[in-house]
């Protein structure tokens, strides 16, 4: 099980490197290398996810190791079927690194399963914890979109072309791309939370009981759907919502793990240390 | 023993009036190069003529002969005394040559370094050297050498990247800000040179609709017509800003054209769509607060220039990635052009013993009437593999690699030792 997880670090820290090879000394295999590597890393993910599901028969997301898996292993399918549509290359430089990160803090936190209480193991709580995850791994990209576009909007409006613009796409593209990391994030967080309620219907016979969980993944839903909607009526574009994508995954970053440190409720056992 | 030359000036010898002098058109290049053809000292010839450069490359065996051919002819064919032009000449053979053909192709040795004309002019002064069959081995191998360098040179360095002129730096720029230039509306005010090659540059990309303002609303529809545009009067030109995406302006005006408010004014009814201001007047038609607005990006003359300082500075910086891949190709084509002597020195030995043999045979056999037809065909196929075996070692020896280097002093050698330098 450990050799699993440490074969994917490794995988997702060869993908980086060779993603930074690429950022560096632009030869288009670097590039190739740095996917296929997190593509490896991303199988190797994968089985120690399919390991623990078999072993418990149950969605490993039971403390805070097994979760932060499942957050790697998102962030980096989500990024590779992105990669697959946008080619958008130099940004495997956010992606693969955050993916080996968050994969080393999940090998090092203690992975011993908390009891766990009134849990039903069904289709509701599969669907919920999934779309969830894509859903928030879509908006760490949409994230690190608004950071690439802030800093290529910089180099053209101050007019100093330094070693990022003329490696940057163009604006026009960041801001696509971001845009739709933020509907596809938007789509899958909206599912995740209304499976999750018909889940809580089920099991606690009460759709919505103020759980501070529940209430911030309000608060994330409702600004990103403010986002969406002000795109749509008056164009937010660009630079705005640049910023508010960043400030969205401040928001998500607190939601994850902040309202789990610093608050109590019944998602709290499963990101406890 | 045959070699390259290579005789000529450039931008850097010559000062243009000199180089105008010189420079040969296309059929002129013809001429010259049928007359050369006939000089006894050159075996192989083509001429290179751009307005920057006018280069002779020729294989010969004798190089000062040939080289004087050269000047003589073309002080008479240009009806130019030697001596005005003789200070700019350089000469370079062999190596050097060879190395200078695949800079000058290669764009390393250019005014703009990295200018990508130059390999398409070789090419056809390599097709007419081809069709006037002024060309043969060596040249051949070696311009075929050259295309195959300039081409690796371009794609393995960023010699060719980014823009040097002020038209392609704004639509390099552009296309940093919208990705893709295609249907995006352009707005030209005013007119200019560098202005209606920026919209050339523009519609080449399949930019969208070209709108056409001008003081004079006939000059307008004058240029409109070249773009197959619309021309709009100035006073429409705030209400255009609603449409357009790129606005070229290059006026007289001593003031601004298009204030802050304007564009601020319309960018809500824009639902925030980029707009890029390229402003080459001076003094400037753009208010350079526009910039400050979001999604909205200016640039005025020295901004571009500023581009476009530091891609050259870049283009330096790449050249020297050039100067290594034609060093390396300069070697393996010295490697083949040494081994292609090696040949002519084996024919000439065989052809040495072959007819002392011959000779000798049918000196003996005059002597020996009394032998069959028959006979004397077994007698000079004797002398033939008797040939053949005892060149058979010292031919091994020439062509083997086992030389290390000196295979040069070995021909040399063999040269002197059976005297074929006659």
């Amino acid at each position: 099980m450990e050799i699993v997880i440490i074969f994917t670090i490794f995988f997702y820290l060869m993908s980086t490197a060779g993603y930074f090879a690429y950022l560096f000394l632009q030869k288009n295999y670097l590039n190739r290398a740095g996917y296929f590597l997190l593509i490896a890393g991303f199988l190797c993910n994968s089985a120690a996810i399919f390991y623990s599901f078999l072993k418990s028969g149950q969605i490993p997301v039971h403390n805070l190791h097994e979760t932060l898996v499942i957050v790697g292993w998102s962030i980096a399918g989500v990024f590779i079927i992105f990669q697959y549509k946008f080619n958008l290359r130099i940004f495997g430089i956010y992606a693969a690194p955050l993916a080996a990160i968050v994969m080393v803090f999940a090998s090092q936190v203690s992975s011993e399963p908390v009891q766990i209480k009134n849990i039903v193991n069904n289709f509701w709580l599969i669907f919920h914890i999934i779309s969830i995850f894509i859903g928030e791994a879509s908006f760490v990209l949409a994230g690190g979109l608004g950071f690439m576009y802030l800093a290529q909007e910089h180099a053209i409006k101050t007019k100093k072309h330094g070693f990022f613009f003329r490696r940057l796409p163009s604006l026009e593209l960041l801001d696509t791309a971001g845009y739709t990391c933020i509907v596809v994030g938007f789509t899958m967080l909206t599912i995740g939370l209304a499976t999750g309620l018909v889940y809580a219907k089920m099991v606690w016979g009460k759709f919505w009981s103020w759980d501070p969980k529940e209430v911030w993944s309000g608060i994330t839903w409702l600004l990103y759907a403010a986002l969406l909607h002000e795109r749509l009526t008056v164009g937010w574009r660009g630079r705005k919502a640049a910023i508010m994508a960043i400030v969205g995954l401040a928001v998500l970053l607190f939601t994850f793990f902040g309202v789990n440190f610093l608050l109590k409720g019944h998602h709290g056992e499963f990101t406890r240390l | 023993m045959l070699d390259i030359v290579l005789l000529g000036l450039n931008h850097k010898t010559a000062p243009v009036e000199l180089r105008e002098l010189l420079a040969f058109s296309k059929e002129e290049a013809v001429a010259v190069l049928e007359g050369l053809q006939k000089c006894p000292d050159i075996n192989e010839v083509m001429l290179i003529s751009t307005c920057n450069r006018v280069e002779v490359l020729l294989t010969t065996s004798n190089i000062t002969n040939a080289v004087n051919s050269v000047k003589t002819y073309t002080s008479e064919f240009k009806k130019i005394p030697i001596s005005k032009f003789e200070q700019a000449l350089y000469m370079h053979d062999g190596e050097e040559a060879v190395r200078h053909v695949f800079r000058v192709a290669s764009s390393l040795d250019s005014m703009m370094v990295g200018e990508p004309q130059i390999l398409g002019q070789i090419k056809d002064a390599y097709l007419t050297a081809i069709l006037k069959k002024t060309s043969g081995v060596i040249l051949n191998r070696l311009l075929h050498k050259t295309f195959f360098v300039a081409k690796r040179v371009r794609s393995e360095t960023g010699i060719g990247d980014h823009a040097v002129s002020i038209s392609y730096a704004a639509i390099e720029l552009a296309k940093k800000i919208f990705g893709n230039l295609e249907g995006k509306k352009v707005l030209l005010i005013g007119a200019g040179e560098m202005a209606e090659l920026a919209v050339e540059h523009l519609v080449r990309n399949r930019a969208g609709e070209i709108f056409v303002a001008n003081r004079t609303f006939e000059r307008g529809v004058e240029l409109s017509n070249r773009f197959k545009g619309k021309a709009i009067r100035i006073e429409e030109i705030p209400d255009c800003l609603k449409l357009v995406d790129i606005i070229i302006s290059s006026t007289g005006s001593p003031n601004f054209v298009i204030v802050r408010d304007q564009v601020k004014g319309v960018m809500r009814s824009r639902r925030n769509r980029p707009i890029f201001f390229i402003d080459i007047a001076v003094p400037r038609d753009i208010d350079p607060d526009i910039n400050r607005l979001n999604n909205s990006y200016v640039y005025d003359i020295d901004d571009l220039k500023g581009v476009i300082e530091e891609n050259i500075k870049d283009r330096n910086r790449e050249s020297i990635k050039g100067e290594r891949i034609v060093d390396e190709a300069v070697i393996s084509f010295q490697h083949w052009f040494e081994s292609l002597d090696v040949v002519p020195t084996i024919v000439a030995l065989r052809n040495k013993i072959d007819s002392i043999a011959k000779s000798e045979v049918s000196r003996t056999l005059h002597s020996l009437e009394h032998l069959s037809d028959n006979d004397c065909q077994a007698i000079y196929r004797m002398t033939d593999s008797l040939i053949n075996k005892i060149l058979h070692d010292p031919t091994l020896f020439l062509k083997k690699n086992g030389c290390h280097g000196g295979r040069s002093a070995y021909i040399d050698l063999t040269r002197k030792l059976f005297k074929l330098d006659d």
